[in-house]
């Protein structure tokens, strides 16, 4: 079985949206950038007036590596990307691309991609497949 | 007061040294560096180490009771924390005479820590459920976006290997010594594209050790710490600000060179942490000895190798020389050795050295200036 996260308190509210279908992140109040990955307090200004707030789940491919010799849990995946996507609202995060062959023919950067997700025992993981391509 | 480092020394051999626990090769080192001092223990009143077994332990091993400690813990680049650290404690009157060590059985695993983070920590969490297989695949994922935004070409990537192999041939502790070609490169194994197996580091056994003290309290011809600085950045990569430049790298590099009060024309010998084949690019730019983009053209070109005017990691390095899994001791002692004219592949007149540390995947660095004359 693929890795499956285990969220902490300060966590929990991104791993809820996740298995709800909703990719949330937060989003400070006093300077109002989005920033991720969870933190009680927004690291571009300090404040602690922080929010959750739903992202649009549409993202573009920042950067990626093909692995070639698989992490347990992904032995019948074959070379799998391990990407870098950032977000509409300006922040990025790690997943996997799915929905295209994962060679680097079909994966140039800036690619548009959407959110997609996957289920681990109890939690719920982001993936991300292109936009508006059939699956 | 003038700091220096006194004494250096690597384990008798690194490699693959099944018969050794990391503790075996943290003494081995310690022993090593404290002859090439000509101090004993009973000189030495502090004490600076990293990872298993942990400057307690190393200190008690070795029969030493500290007055200064400091376990600054972030990866390969904590030796050069330490040399920092060790310096301003000394300036401080803390403690006058410290010893540094490094030993870790990163290829055998006898009496080594244990691997991996738990799933509840940030890695845990948003990173390792992509399936990360540790640095050969989270390190190199900034490649791509490098590459895309400066133009650096797949051969250029590969010189990098190339360029180092030319150092090690000359070396001969080091591991892999043979010369090769881009094809080569090209032709091992594909690890994590970009990167082929000959583009990533080695995995050793090994381990190194560092007498830093005062200029005063020094037995042999010193080498001079003239400058230092520190940073980091984040602890996991996908939240790096930058694929195409590290922070840490920058500001650690631009601490040292004006503590140091030099230019990079001064430089005559550069050590940059390569964890893999890209990691001596970023450093090269961002530590300003050429600009954005240029990087790996001035490696093509040989300016990097035997006979170029910046001789770049010039044991081998991680690619070629050894990697125990925290390689920055091994620059400092590369470092020292050339300014010593001790080194196997020496440099002809090498008078100031800079080495580069990175800790974890572009997570912390820092930079020492070096000299074995004061400016």
């Amino acid at each position: 079985m693929k890795p499956a996260p285990k969220p902490t308190p300060e966590t929990q509210p991104f791993w809820d949206g996740t298995a709800a279908g909703e990719l949330r992140i937060q989003r400070c109040q006093s300077c109002e950038r989005h920033y991720f990955y969870p933190r009680p307090s927004c690291p571009h200004c300090g404040s602690d007036q922080v929010e959750w707030v739903r992202a649009s789940g549409r993202a573009t491919l920042y950067s990626y590596v093909i692995n070639h010799r698989p992490a347990p849990g992904f032995e019948d995946a074959g070379p799998y990307a391990i990407a870098v996507v950032e977000l509409e609202e300006g922040v990025r995060m790690m997943t996997n691309i799915v929905g295209v062959e994962n060679v680097p023919e079909k994966l140039p950067l800036d690619m548009e991609l959407q959110v997609v997700f996957e289920r681990r025992g109890d939690v719920s993981v982001p993936l991300f497949e292109p936009a508006g391509e059939p699956r | 007061m003038n700091v220096v480092i006194a004494g250096a020394a690597e384990t008798d051999e690194v490699g693959r040294l099944p018969q050794h626990s990391t503790l075996q090769l943290h003494l081995e080192a310690a022993r090593n560096a404290l002859a090439d001092a000509g101090l004993t223990k009973d000189d030495v009143d502090g004490i600076a180490t990293v990872g298993t077994p942990g400057p307690i332990q190393v200190a008690h091993a070795l029969g030493m009771t500290p007055a200064w400690l400091d376990g600054t813990g972030v990866g390969g680049s904590s030796f050069l924390f330490h040399v920092r650290h060790a310096a301003a404690a000394i300036r401080a009157g803390l403690c006058h005479t410290v010893l540094i060590t490094h030993g870790e059985s990163g290829r055998s695993r006898v009496g080594a820590g244990r691997w991996g983070m738990g799933a509840d920590s940030l890695l845990g969490q948003f990173e390792l459920p992509y399936g990360v297989v540790g640095p050969p695949t989270s390190f190199t994922i900034t490649a791509l976006r490098y590459m895309k935004e400066t133009g650096l070409t797949h051969e250029q990537l590969a010189e990098v290997a190339v360029a180092q192999r030319r150092w090690a041939s000359r070396n001969p502790r080091a591991m892999f010594r043979d010369l090769i070609t881009v094809e080569d490169v090209f032709a091992s194994r594909l690890v994590a594209y970009p990167f082929h197996l000959l583009e990533c580091c080695l995995v050793t056994d090994g381990g190194g050790a560092l007498i830093v003290t005062s200029e005063e309290r020094a037995r042999r011809s010193p080498v001079y710490l003239l400058g230092s600085g520190e940073s980091a950045e984040s602890p996991i990569i996908s939240q790096m600000e930058d694929f195409t430049t590290s922070k840490a790298f920058r500001l650690s590099g631009e601490a040292a060179f004006a503590e140091a009060k030099i230019t990079h024309d001064d430089v005559d010998h550069l050590m940059i942490y390569d964890a893999f084949a890209h990691v001596p690019i970023y450093g090269l730019e961002d530590l300003g000895f050429v600009g954005r983009g240029e990087a790996g053209a001035f490696i093509a070109e040989g300016h990097t190798s035997p006979g170029g005017r910046l001789p770049l990691n010039t044991n081998g390095g991680g690619l070629s020389y050894t990697h125990t899994g925290m390689y920055g001791m091994f620059a400092i002692q590369e470092s020292v050795r050339q300014l010593r004219g001790e080194a196997a592949a020496q440099v002809p007149g090498v008078e100031l050295s800079v080495v580069l540390g990175n800790g974890g995947m572009f997570a912390s660095a820092a930079t020492l200036v070096l000299a074995n004359r004061l400016p």
